[in-house]
């Protein structure tokens, strides 16, 4: 591809601040293993039980107290360590469910194509149409409240992304002349399949992972929020900021203010990483 | 399209695991009326047979009615609804573009400059803040601390416009209330900026992008050769052949829009078609909450035609 | 009288992700008035890089490192930008090469030329921006009703012809044709060419044609550089340079292209690639690929030296 000088476009790839996207996905990896570390620890390093009273109720931020008490007298920084852990998880569950799923449908669909694939293409194009956060809250809804139903109704919100990106490369590949030079000699469907699509697929793949993640715990939160999610007592940051809502106009920021800003962080690493593996693996390139 | 999306819908609303009758009615209740109730809501009949039933509703443009207070038709309810959640994604749209599509400018106009990189860092962080978060954090600033901004409504109840829009900003505007337009202003200030500015950080990127792309092209550098000024350059050659694909991508993100109004709305207390979803689910109001995504469903499709119709008639190349 | 163009050793640099690459490293030349300058070589060779340069449009990541390009004595690349910008377009100007991308897709075509008018003479009015536009439709070929059509809607030819329109309209001193007809099929090529000649001719306009077809080069210029590697190999006459080529690489290029006159001769191309200007070979850029490359070839780089009417930076004529 020729750029306006004549030079060839991918030799004028542009340089920025000593790979500066390296940085990018550094820090959201250094955010991240701190947030999964401190998960892991939670239950050692939380001075207090989360879901009992401890201390009075709706202490400001102390030295015995670091992020306050909150409406039922719990200590707000033990349930922010422990929500971590029903985030994570049901996050890397629905991520889990959505990535396989919409992978094996992709890869179906794709391969099958005709009518099969027609329907599948038209019945995820409209999932992926529909409000995600709606149509969970309804999946939800009607599921009832818990840790399994709430990953499934995310799980299928992103079906049809992995479906999507999956069904595209293998569209893709199957008109490249290598693959049929290939099975030309013989090579078996399976090989194919393993070698080339994901092969290519991998980097994007990686980078789709990243940022759904963030996605889902933003979704997890939301879900929470509304009143969908774990049921109580069980630490969650969306759950306790429903909570803390109601005490806002009374002036007790603690209570939203920490869980709010844990989930920010959480979500920004997976985001920093995804989009710094992004800038790293596919460069600039794509931009021209 | 949206005939899939319909299916999916009652799909997903009947025949997900959970029975919405014991739901409603607790499963302590008697035999008799939860086989009332059923019957009622036309579930004992066989699963084609409501399918076809809830089709031949829609196309009527029945919702069916509620189950609480009166059995009021779903659909006045929900158009009852509307015009606040209206009101609110146009105010959010419009801080999202302003911000999002002026910071993506910049950062392609300056490419790798620190703005570049200050601008596309601020995209990501801001998306990756919680909606509902976001907006409590402003009600304590603005709000509870700074005492500027009411945090909840839509606006000052001895104010409310009545009106033909049912968006209180126009039809207070319209009727010459001009205490009441600014206080529909101000209470719709906060979640506005709230919903738009998160969603801005995708359209900061988008507009980068679609930029860059423009930017390239020869028309721009010939442009150039011509002598034509740089602000010309920049906005009648570049922006404005980029603002095409933009709008395209507000068509899909309206979508987004739509999800980050139900959080907006609960936590602003804003009586649009969200703070109605979540009102009745609580109160396992089954057809409301099917008729609620139905009507969400249908407004995203309505959408989606109307950006390819104004698609068509900005792009010449497609008008003639 | 002085030259109306000179160019000083020019250096421009781009930075890539593999190092600084000098598409045009230490390049000088002349151009007299009405004259027609051939600007020939391989792609990358750094021929469109220095025709963006004398415009101040080198793209980024792209720059102009130093050297000196004068139009009538006053140095371009020093020039402050609003100042330049008033240049571009009315004393100098620029055909583009590829016509499908170079017109604005949302402007009418004749909005192109008012705002063109508008733009370098604020007070004209409209109206005589029109009249003006609809004249040079005249002397271009287009019919006077497609005036208000959009771009998408003429032909590629036409879309050229509105290109050298738009050059010409402000009547430049000084028109740099990059690749005009590249994209253009043959008998569309031929008469765009034309259209050149004729608007060359009435106006005495002064001409740099970019190209990398040497049978273009061989109808239209008076003069001719070519170019290697960011570098000038050979410039002198168009008329001496083919007649006898000095340069191992002018022949090279010569013997490349295909003979009317002499179809049996087989085409020969130069053997070997382009060099990777990232990392460029030592001494005469061209020596790798040379048929008489010899022992100083690797070692020094060779100075432009007067051979007759024309310069050569070849050791074989040192």
């Amino acid at each position: 591809m020729k750029s306006l000088s004549g030079i060839p476009a991918r030799l004028l790839l542009r340089k920025g601040p000593k790979g500066a996207e390296v940085y990018l996905a550094v820090a959201g990896a250094v955010l991240l293993a701190t947030v999964i570390a401190l998960t892991f620890l939670a239950p050692y390093i939380a001075p207090y039980n989360p879901i009992i009273e401890v201390a009075p109720a709706l202490q400001p931020p102390s030295s015995q107290y670091p992020m306050g008490t909150d409406h039922l007298g719990r200590d707000v920084y033990s349930r922010v360590l422990y929500g971590a852990i029903v985030a994570l998880e049901v996050s890397a569950i629905s991520v889990l469910l959505s990535s396989t799923l919409g992978t094996v449908l992709g890869l179906f669909s794709g391969y099958s194509g005709g009518k099969m694939d027609r329907v599948f293409s038209m019945v995820m194009d409209s999932i992926y149409a529909f409000p995600g956060l709606i149509l969970a809250i309804a999946i939800a809804a009607m599921m009832g409240p818990g840790l399994v139903n709430m990953s499934i109704a995310i799980a299928v919100v992103y079906i049809p992304t992995y479906f999507r990106m999956i069904r595209g490369q293998v569209l893709q590949t199957r008109e490249q002349l290598y693959v049929e030079a290939a099975r030309a000699l013989g090579a078996k469907n399976s090989t194919i399949l393993f070698r080339y699509i994901f092969a290519n697929i991998i980097p994007s793949l990686v980078v789709v992972l990243s940022l759904n993640v963030a996605d889902a715990i933003l979704t997890e939160a939301g879900l929470s929020y509304l009143g969908l999610g774990i049921p109580p007592p069980t630490p969650d940051w969306g759950f306790d900021l429903s909570k803390g809502k109601s005490y806002l106009p009374g002036g007790y920021w603690w209570m939203i203010t920490f869980p709010g800003i844990m989930i920010l962080i959480v979500v920004l690493g997976f985001s920093l990483l995804g989009e710094g593996l992004n800038e790293i693996l596919s460069p600039r390139l794509r931009e021209r | 399209m949206i005939f899939i999306l319909l299916s999916i819908i009652f799909l997903v609303l009947r025949v997900m695991p959970g029975d919405p009758v014991l739901a409603m009615l607790g499963d302590k209740a008697p035999m008799s009326q939860i086989q009332e109730m059923r019957h009622r809501l036309g579930l004992d009949k066989p699963l084609y047979m409501q399918f076809f039933d809830y089709l031949f509703n829609l196309l009527r443009g029945n919702l069916g009615n509620s189950l609480i207070w009166g059995r009021r038709p779903i659909a006045v309810e929900i158009l009852e609804h509307f015009p606040a959640t209206l009101e609110l994604t146009i105010g959010s749209m419009i801080v999202m573009l302003l911000v999002g599509v002026f910071t993506g400018a910049q950062s392609a106009y300056r490419r790798d400059s620190p703005t570049d990189y200050g601008f596309r860092m601020f995209g990501i962080l801001i998306y990756s803040i919680p909606i509902f978060w976001f907006g409590m954090v402003l009600q304590l600033i603005f709000g509870v601390y700074l005492k500027w901004l009411p945090i909840a409504g839509r606006i000052d109840p001895f104010l409310t416009p009545r009106g033909i829009t049912g968006l209180y900003t126009v039809d207070s505007l319209l009727a010459g209330d001009i205490l009441g337009f600014v206080s529909a202003t101000q209470h719709l200030i906060l979640p506005s900026l709230t919903l738009g500015l998160v969603l801005s950080g995708i359209f900061t990127r988008l507009t980068r992008v679609n930029m860059l792309d423009i930017l390239r092209q020869d028309f721009v550098a010939a442009a150039r050769a011509r002598g034509l000024k740089e602000n010309t350059v920049l906005y009648k050659y570049a922006l404005r052949n980029a603002f095409i694909p933009i709008l395209t991508m507000i068509g899909l993100q309206f979508a987004l829009l739509l999800a980050g109004a139900v959080l907006t709305e609960t936590t602003f207390s804003w009586p649009g078609m969200g703070s109605y979803l979540i009102e009745r689910i609580s109160y396992r109001d089954f057809p409301a909450i099917q008729g609620a995504v139905v009507f969400f469903a249908a407004l995203v499709a309505a959408v989606s035609v109307a950006v390819d119709m104004i698609y068509a008639y900005l792009d010449p190349r497609i008008r003639y | 009288m002085p030259p109306l163009l000179s160019v000083q050793e020019l250096v421009v640099q781009y930075s890539t992700l593999r190092g600084e690459v000098k598409a045009v490293n230490d390049v000088s030349f002349s151009l007299e008035t009405a004259a027609t300058l051939g600007l020939v070589g391989e792609s990358a060779c750094g021929k469109s890089t220095l025709g963006f340069s004398i415009l101040r449009i080198v793209p980024p990541p792209g720059r102009i490192l130093g050297g000196k390009i004068e139009l009538q004595g006053v140095d371009l690349i020093n020039l402050p930008l609003e100042e330049m910008r008033r240049i571009r377009g009315s004393q100098v100007s620029m055909i583009f090469q590829d016509p499908m991308t170079s017109l604005n897709p949302l402007l009418r075509i004749r909005d192109h030329f008012i705002e063109l008018f508008q733009t370098h003479e604020p007070s004209i009015k409209k109206e005589e921006a029109v009249a003006r536009t609809v004249r040079l439709f005249d002397a271009l070929g287009i019919a006077e009703d497609r005036i208000g059509d959009y771009p998408h809607q003429f032909s590629g030819g036409m879309r050229q012809r509105v290109m050298i329109g738009l050059a010409l309209a402000l009547e430049p001193r000084l028109v740099i044709a990059d690749e005009p007809t590249t994209s253009l099929d043959v008998i569309v090529e031929a008469q765009v060419l034309e259209l050149l000649k004729l608007l060359r001719e009435k106006r005495r306009l002064t001409l740099i044609l970019i190209t990398h077809n040497i049978g273009i080069v061989a109808e239209m210029t008076d003069l001719v550089a070519v170019m290697y590697a960011g570098q000038i190999v050979e410039i002198g006459p168009t008329g001496d340079i083919f007649e006898d080529p000095l340069h191992p690489y002018t022949k090279g290029l010569l013997e490349s292209a295909p003979n009317v006159l002499h179809p049996e001769q087989s085409m020969r191309p130069i053997p070997g690639i382009p060099p990777d200007l990232a990392s460029p070979p030592t001494g005469c850029k061209f020596h790798p690929r040379c048929p008489r490359a010899f022992k100083p070839c690797p070692l020094r780089e060779p100075t432009p030296m007067a051979q007759g009417r024309r310069l050569v930076a070849c050791h074989l004529y040192d």
